[in-house]
């Protein structure tokens, strides 16, 4: 079938990314999960995940200069937060790949890619917002969707909402 | 309005159609020794404006623009909405008068009434007809130039006293244009008094008078006349706040501006001054470029249109209609364009106004000296 | 007495001076000015606070405050099932509702086995494209407001009312439609709705050019937007904007054509992007430019589709929605070419649920948003004005 064709070439494509990054760094990265929907691999050694970010988007061969976006999920069972950045060689080499990076549930911290594409910025912060992990070296971690001084992270599994926000009552 | 129901016969103390016998006559006039006179002398023009701008300019506005864009504007009040603007002064009259607590309470109350003032003042020498004007000055050109600057005063004080940033904002911004188009303003009408040879309003408009009507206005009696009329218009819309030179009421960036804070009474009062200038500077345009309120209409033959269309209300009736066909032309502007930038507004008036003043100026002047 | 320090502008002091009245003190440089524009702002295009720090009339810094629409989107999604998704999707992007949906639908259905029949592809993408025209319109004409030509905006909305008219015969709703559902469509069109969109397609083509000679060629609109605001292509992909934003920068790219999906590959159309002859590459104009120009190719598109839509015999529209949405397990990041840019969503999916696992939905509005602090640095309030207009957000999809 041709869309089958046409599928399985951009996950060719992400395949060969995979393996450049592979390449340089071995085993700080998990092995490439090569689904349909979306090919990610996983950044097992956190503390290179800025290094990554970097390679990824400066080698010639990969050129992603674009994050598409960048998740902020909860894995209860796991007990962990992580995020997920799907990024593209937009008008460049055209192909496409997702990185996963987790961290411990309380207190976990991932570096932060703000300094690699200026989108991770606003991203990394409603991560932080709605999740509560920290990202090192944002140069503005903040929330951003809530208010600054609101109680918990929104977005978690275990949320519960505060009983009291300025004296109004907040649970619906 | 007043002026137009006198009928040139039968009134009393109307002694004939000779230059301001009529209005000296009126301010002699007293009853009971009260100087009834004088205060119609001075009511007529206010209760003219008064009225012109309540009803004809809001109103006005408010349907140019409708049927500009394509809707109807106000049509309940009224036959057509004519009643819209009467409904709209009694509502403003009966709402609560607010100064905010941290305002400067007395350059907040004084600013609009400044302001007010400094618009309407200029109607004391604006000759109406040939037998009315309030206060025949011999430097009565002069003294409607300079009598803008009132205003600025007014706004300075309405925009500070309203302790709110934005205001402040448009205060500034406005006393910078208002300051800086006085100028290209004021060259361009020199302009028309150099060619008439007198500051006196009203014998601007007598010069301008004859039988081939419009042939014998200043605008086309010199070819260069175009160059200050064209000025003048875009110098008095900068002078009135009108766009594209509203910045200072720029309703997208500051909200309204230096009349932000304000509400009811003093918010239709600020309101009616505007518009009351914009009359003022669509007369004085009229008077020194188009002839006041001689008849533009010419005597063909043995069709006297011109004799037949002159006379004291004849002459209010021109001098009101030309006034209201630049007013016409100042709102069909203010919906039509977009806003310059403060910069680009500071530019136009210093490096582009100024200059073509200056050079219709001159050549004015060599066109008078050797003027066949 | 707190003193509190904010991330490098100096301290603030906080005194209590009544029971009632609290003073914050900011510590800048003496001609520097704390301007506050929003959170209430007639040209924010919506709720959102822009802090100013100003040298006179010069910004030095704008810094967007958000959330003040935050309504928990994601949150909701993870409580309900994948179609009740839907009409959250509208409330995104509000002027944009079809083309929000749609984004959603395709990425669900990317992890559906199912074949969408293709009456429901052909008329996805007429709404679609009819609600790209309305989007366009109200971001021509409140852009014009901005900058005080108040009549486009009227011109503007007449047209667009013809537009939620045909919206609304069709699915029930002028602007928050729930039409484009996961697997197919709520209803049919109505009879002769075809033949009312191609009226309306020659109806407006001449609309569209008197509206480009009134403002886009207005020399004091030109002059107020030329030159302002300038963003370089590659900082620009940096930044993650797309959409119009990008193709204003000089950026050949549009996800109908590198990432094509439904039936976009079929259709002809341009994608215009500025050639720096009418405009700076990158500044506001430009971007104004490329919003002009699509939507003249989205009548292109209608018109196209009008001709090769198959026929209505023996058409359900809800044919190929399975009873119940249950998506393989996996997790897909699936987006579409909203007006303002690239609406994606992630979905994970446990396999098992009726519900998102986790359900992000990447906004266009609020990447583009983000370079705002870098480029409004030295441009003038008024400048600043042009700049959030060309940007064209809608704080619905802003915040979420």
């Amino acid at each position: 079938m041709e869309e089958g064709k046409n599928i399985s070439q951009s996950l060719q494509e992400s395949a060969a990314a995979y393996s450049i990054i592979h390449e340089k760094f071995g085993s700080a990265i998990s092995d490439f999960d090569a689904n349909e929907t979306m090919p990610f691999f996983e950044v097992v050694d956190t503390s290179l995940w800025t290094e990554i970010a970097l390679f990824m988007r400066e080698h010639p061969k990969l050129q992603f200069n674009y994050m598409a976006c960048l998740t902020g999920v909860d894995y209860p069972a796991e007990e962990k937060l992580g995020i997920i950045c799907n990024f593209e060689s937009l008008a460049l080499l055209n192909h496409k790949l997702a990185v996963k990076v987790k961290c411990a549930r309380n207190g976990g911290s991932i570096p932060s890619v703000a300094c690699v594409w200026h989108t991770a910025n606003w991203h990394e912060r409603e991560a932080y917002d709605m999740f509560g992990m920290l990202f090192t070296g944002h140069p503005e971690l903040k929330r951003i969707l809530c208010p600054d001084d609101w109680e918990g992270y929104p977005l978690r599994k275990d949320y519960k909402v505060q009983d009291q926000y300025h004296g109004i009552k907040v649970p619906y | 309005m007043s002026t137009m129901l006198l009928s040139q016969f039968s009134i009393p103390f109307l002694m004939g159609n000779s230059l301001n016998t009529w209005s000296e006559a009126l301010a002699g006039f007293y009853l009971y020794g009260l100087p009834l006179g004088l205060v119609i002398v001075a009511a007529i023009p206010l209760v003219f404006i008064a009225l012109y701008s309540l009803t004809y300019g809001v109103y006005g506005e408010r349907k140019i623009s409708a049927f500009m864009q394509d809707r109807l504007g106000p049509m309940e009040v009224g036959k057509w909405g004519i009643l819209q603007t009467i409904a709209d002064i009694l509502k403003l009259l009966q709402k609560e008068d607010i100064v905010p607590a941290s305002a400067d309470k007395f350059l907040f109350v004084v600013g609009p009434g400044i302001l007010f003032v400094g618009s309407f003042l200029a109607f004391a020498v604006l000759p109406f007809s040939s037998a009315f004007i309030g206060a025949n000055l011999n430097v009565g050109l002069f003294f409607a130039i300079g009598i803008v600057a009132i205003e600025v005063v007014g706004i300075l004080a309405a925009g500070w006293g309203s302790n709110n940033k934005w205001s402040l904002y448009g205060a500034v911004r406005s006393v910078a244009q208002i300051v800086s188009y006085e100028i290209p303003a004021a060259i361009a009408l020199l302009c028309g008094a150099m060619m008439a040879g007198t500051l006196d309003m009203q014998k601007i408009t007598m010069l301008q008078s004859g039988t081939y009507g419009f042939a014998h206005f200043f605008l086309f009696q010199s070819p260069i006349a175009w160059l200050p009329f064209l000025i003048y218009f875009i110098a008095s819309l900068a002078e009135v706040n009108r766009a594209p030179f509203d910045i200072p009421e720029a309703e997208s960036e500051l909200v309204a501006g230096y009349f932000t804070e304000y509400s009811g009474m003093k918010f239709a009062v600020i309101f009616l001054a505007e518009y009351g200038s914009m009359f003022m500077v669509s007369a004085i345009i009229s008077i020194v470029f188009l002839g006041g309120w001689n008849s533009p209409l010419p005597n063909i033959g043995s069709v006297a249109l011109n004799e037949w269309t002159n006379g004291p209300v004849w002459g209010a009736f021109w001098i009101i209609t030309k006034g209201f066909f630049f007013i016409f032309v100042q709102m069909w502007l203010r919906w039509t364009l977009p806003r310059l930038r403060v910069d680009q507004l500071m530019y136009l008036c210093w490096k582009v106004l100024t200059p073509f003043a200056f050079i219709s100026f001159v050549l004015t002047a060599v066109w008078e000296i050797y003027r066949p | 007495m707190q003193e509190l320090d904010t991330a490098g502008l100096g301290s603030v002091r906080v005194t209590r001076q009544s029971d009632t009245v609290v003073i914050l003190e900011k510590d800048l440089a003496t001609e520097q000015m704390v301007l506050a524009m929003g959170p209430q702002h007639p040209s924010t295009h919506g709720v959102l606070k822009l802090e100013c720090l100003t040298d006179g009339e010069v910004i030095t810094q704008a810094e967007p405050y958000l959330g003040y629409l935050h309504r928990c989107f994601e949150k909701c999604c993870e409580n309900v099932d994948y179609p009740a998704v839907v009409p959250y999707t509208d409330r995104l992007d509000y002027l944009a509702g079809m083309n929000s949906e749609f984004s959603y639908a395709i990425t669900v259905e990317k992890l559906l086995d199912i074949e969408i029949p293709r009456r429901v592809e052909f008329i996805r993408v007429i709404v679609a494209e009819l609600n790209r025209i309305a989007s366009h319109l109200v971001a021509i004409g409140t852009y014009g407001i901005d900058l005080g030509a108040f009549t486009p905006f009227l011109f503007c909305f007449r047209d667009r009312e013809i537009i939620l008219g045909l919206l609304e015969w069709a699915s029930g709703a002028r602007m928050l439609y729930n039409y484009i559902w996961v697997g197919g469509l709520a209803y049919d069109v109505p009879t002769d709705f075809l033949k009312r969109v191609k009226e309306f397609v020659t109806y407006f083509r001449p609309k569209a050019r008197e509206l480009s000679e009134l403002l886009t060629e207005n020399e004091i609109f030109v002059k107020r937007t030329l030159g302002i605001g300038i963003m370089p292509a590659d900082v620009a992909i940096n930044y993650g904007w797309s959409g119009p934003m990008l193709r204003g920068s000089g950026v050949k790219w549009d996800l109908r054509r590198n990432d094509p999906y439904s039936i976009y590959p079929e259709l002809d159309f341009k994608v215009p992007v500025p050639d720096g002859k009418l405009s700076v590459i990158g500044d506001c104009l430009s971007r104004h430019l490329v919003r002009a120009w699509e939507m003249d190719e989205s009548l292109k598109i209608i018109e196209q589709c009008i001709d090769k839509m198959p026929s209505a015999e023996g058409f359900n529209p809800r044919s190929a929605i399975p009873k119940r949405i249950r998506p393989k397990a996996g997790e897909v990041y699936g987006r579409a070419e909203n007006p303002r840019g690239e609406l994606g969503f992630y979905i994970e999916s446990d396999g098992k649920s009726t519900k998102p696992l986790r359900c992000k939905a990447r906004s266009s509005c609020f990447v583009n948003l983000s370079a705002m602090k870098d480029l409004s640095k030295g441009q003038l309030i008024p400048d600043l004005v042009a700049i959030i207009g060309s940007i064209d957000i809608v704080l619905g999809e802003v915040d979420r």
